[in-house]
C-alpha cells in the first residue's frame, strides 16, 4: 500500500473510528445515567 | 608478578581507553543524562520516569557497560517487561485506579473533545511518512500525539522497538511541557469573548452505579470496535472498576502505589537502557524530537478548534479552552485550562469541565492507539 493512502486511510478510519466509539460510549452513560440517577437525600430538611 | 600487575592495572584502564577512542557517543549520552536529571530535579520535570530513565541511560553508557548484554540487570527488565508491553499495561492498572472519572460523567458529550484531541497522531503520522520513516515507525513516532506514555511505549515496543528509546523520552518529556506549549496556541485560537464564556458549574454528582457500570461498558464496546486495544482499555477500565467498587481497597491501593512505582521504576531504567550513544545518537532521533513536538501543537489546535465548534453548537455555553483538554496529559492539561481561564476572567472556573476533557482525552488517546492497532492487523502490516 502506498505510504500516503496508508496514511489517509488510517487518520480517517482513526479518527472516525475514535469520534464514533467515544460518541457511542457519551450515549451510553447518558442511558445508565437516566436508569440510575443520583439520589437526593435529605431533600426538604 | 610485576607483568601480571601491569596487566591487571591494564584491563581497569580499559574503559577510560574505549571511552576516548570509540566512545565520543557515550560521552554525549552521558551529558544527556545528566541533563535528564537536571531537569527532573531541579526543574520537577516527571521525575518519577526521568531519574530512572536518566540513570539507566548513565548506566548503559558507561564504557564496556555489559548492562544491556544477555543477562545484564537492564537486559533482563526489558525482556521481563518492555518487549512484551507488560509494564505499561501494569502501570495502565494504576492510572484506572487513580483517574476520577466523574466530571465526565456529569457531562459526557465532552468526551468527544478527546477525540479530537487525538488529531496530531495522524499528521505526525503523515509527516513521518513523508520524511522516509517506515510505516510502523511512522505509527509509533504519531503516537507521541496521544500524549500517553504508556501507549506509546506498548506500541513502540512492539512495532519499532528500535525507536523505542526516543520515542518515550519524547513522549514522557512533552507530556510535562504541556504547561509551555498549549498557552500561546490556546490564546491565538480564541476571541476575547469565547475565553470569558462562564460554564455552569458541575459537582452535582453521579450515581454509584453509573461510576460502577462505566468501565464495564467502556471495555464491551471498545473491545467490540477495536479487540487490538483490549489490553490498553481493559487494564485501565480494570483499574478504575477496582475504584469504584469498592470492595478490593487492598488491591486498588496495591496498584495506585506500590505495584505502580515498582513497576515506573523498573520501566524507567529499562528505557534508559535502550538509549546507548551509537544506537541513539542519530538524526532520526532528533526528527523523533521534532515530531512529537508538532504532534502535541496539532493535538492542541484540534482540540480548540473542536470546542470552538461544541461552543457554536451550544449557542455560547461551552468555553472552547476546555478543548485543550482533550489530551491525554492528565491532569496538567486541565490546570492550564483552568489557569488560562482564570487569565481572562478571574471568576471563571473551569477546572472540572477540562478535567472532564482531560479524561476523555485519556480514552481518546488508548482508544485511537487500539484502533490504529486493529486496522494494521486488519491490513496484515502485523
Amino acid at each position: 500500500m502506498d505510504d500516503i493512502i496508508f496514511g489517509l486511510t488510517l487518520m480517517l478510519v482513526g479518527m472516525g473510528g475514535t469520534m464514533f466509539t467515544l460518541a457511542l460510549i457519551s450515549v451510553a452513560v447518558g442511558l445508565i445515567k437516566r436508569l440510575f440517577p443520583k439520589e437526593h437525600r435529605a431533600k426538604g430538611r | 608478578m610485576v607483568d601480571a600487575i601491569l596487566n591487571a592495572l591494564t584491563s581497569l584502564l580499559m574503559g577510560i581507553g574505549y571511552l576516548l577512542d570509540h566512545g565520543l557517543p557515550n560521552m554525549v549520552m552521558i551529558l544527556v543524562s545528566f541533563l535528564l536529571f537536571y531537569l527532573g530535579i531541579r526543574k520537577g520535570v516527571e521525575p518519577l520516569l526521568l531519574i530512572p530513565i536518566g540513570f539507566g541511560c548513565l548506566l548503559v553508557n558507561m564504557p564496556l557497560s555489559d548492562v544491556m548484554d544477555k543477562g545484564g540487570v537492564l537486559k533482563t527488565l526489558y525482556d521481563m517487561g518492555i518487549i512484551n508491553e507488560l509494564f505499561p499495561l501494569l502501570i495502565f492498572i494504576g492510572i484506572g485506579a487513580m483517574t476520577d472519572f466523574g466530571p465526565l460523567l456529569e457531562n459526557p458529550k465532552i468526551l468527544l473533545l478527546g477525540a479530537a484531541g487525538q488529531f496530531g497522531i495522524f499528521i505526525t503520522l503523515l509527516l513521518s511518512l513523508f520524511l522516509g520513516f517506515s510505516k510502523l515507525q511512522s505509527v509509533c513516532i504519531g503516537i507521541i500525539g496521544a500524549c500517553d506514555g504508556p501507549t506509546a511505549i506498548y506500541v513502540t515496543s512492539k512495532f519499532a522497538p528500535e525507536i523505542l528509546g526516543a520515542v518515550s523520552v519524547a513522549a514522557y518529556s512533552y507530556m510535562s511541557l504541556v504547561p509551555i506549549i498549549q498557552p500561546p496556541i490556546m490564546r491565538v485560537l480564541t476571541s476575547k469573548r469565547e475565553k470569558e464564556i462562564v460554564m455552569g458549574s458541575m459537582g452535582k454528582g453521579v450515581s454509584k452505579e453509573t461510576r460502577i457500570l462505566f468501565p464495564i461498558i467502556v471495555t464491551l464496546i471498545t473491545g467490540l470496535i477495536a479487540p487490538m486495544g483490549l489490553p490498553l482499555m481493559g487494564m485501565i477500565m480494570l483499574g478504575n472498576f477496582m475504584k469504584e467498587s469498592g470492595v478490593v481497597e487492598r488491591l486498588t491501593k496495591a496498584s495506585q502505589e506500590e505495584i505502580a512505582n515498582a513497576v515506573t521504576l523498573f520501566l524507567g531504567l529499562a528505557i534508559g537502557g535502550t538509549m546507548e550513544g551509537h544506537a541513539f545518537l542519530k538524526v532520526e532521533t532528533l526528527i523523533i524530537f521534532s515530531l512529537g513536538f508538532l504532534a502535541i501543537c496539532f493535538d492542541t489546535v484540534a482540540g480548540v478548534m473542536f470546542g470552538k465548534l461544541m461552543c457554536l453548537l451550544s449557542g455560547g455555553k461551552i468555553n472552547p479552552l476546555i478543548g485543550a483538554a482533550g489530551i491525554s496529559a492528565y491532569p496538567m492539561s486541565a490546570r492550564v485550562v483552568q489557569i488560562e481561564g482564570q487569565r481572562y476572567k478571574k471568576t471563571n472556573y473551569l477546572l472540572m469541565h477540562a478535567m472532564g476533557a482531560n479524561t476523555g482525552g485519556q480514552i481518546g488517546s488508548v482508544m485511537t492507539a487500539s484502533i490504529i492497532l486493529s486496522v494494521l492487523k486488519g491490513i496484515q502490516l502485523i
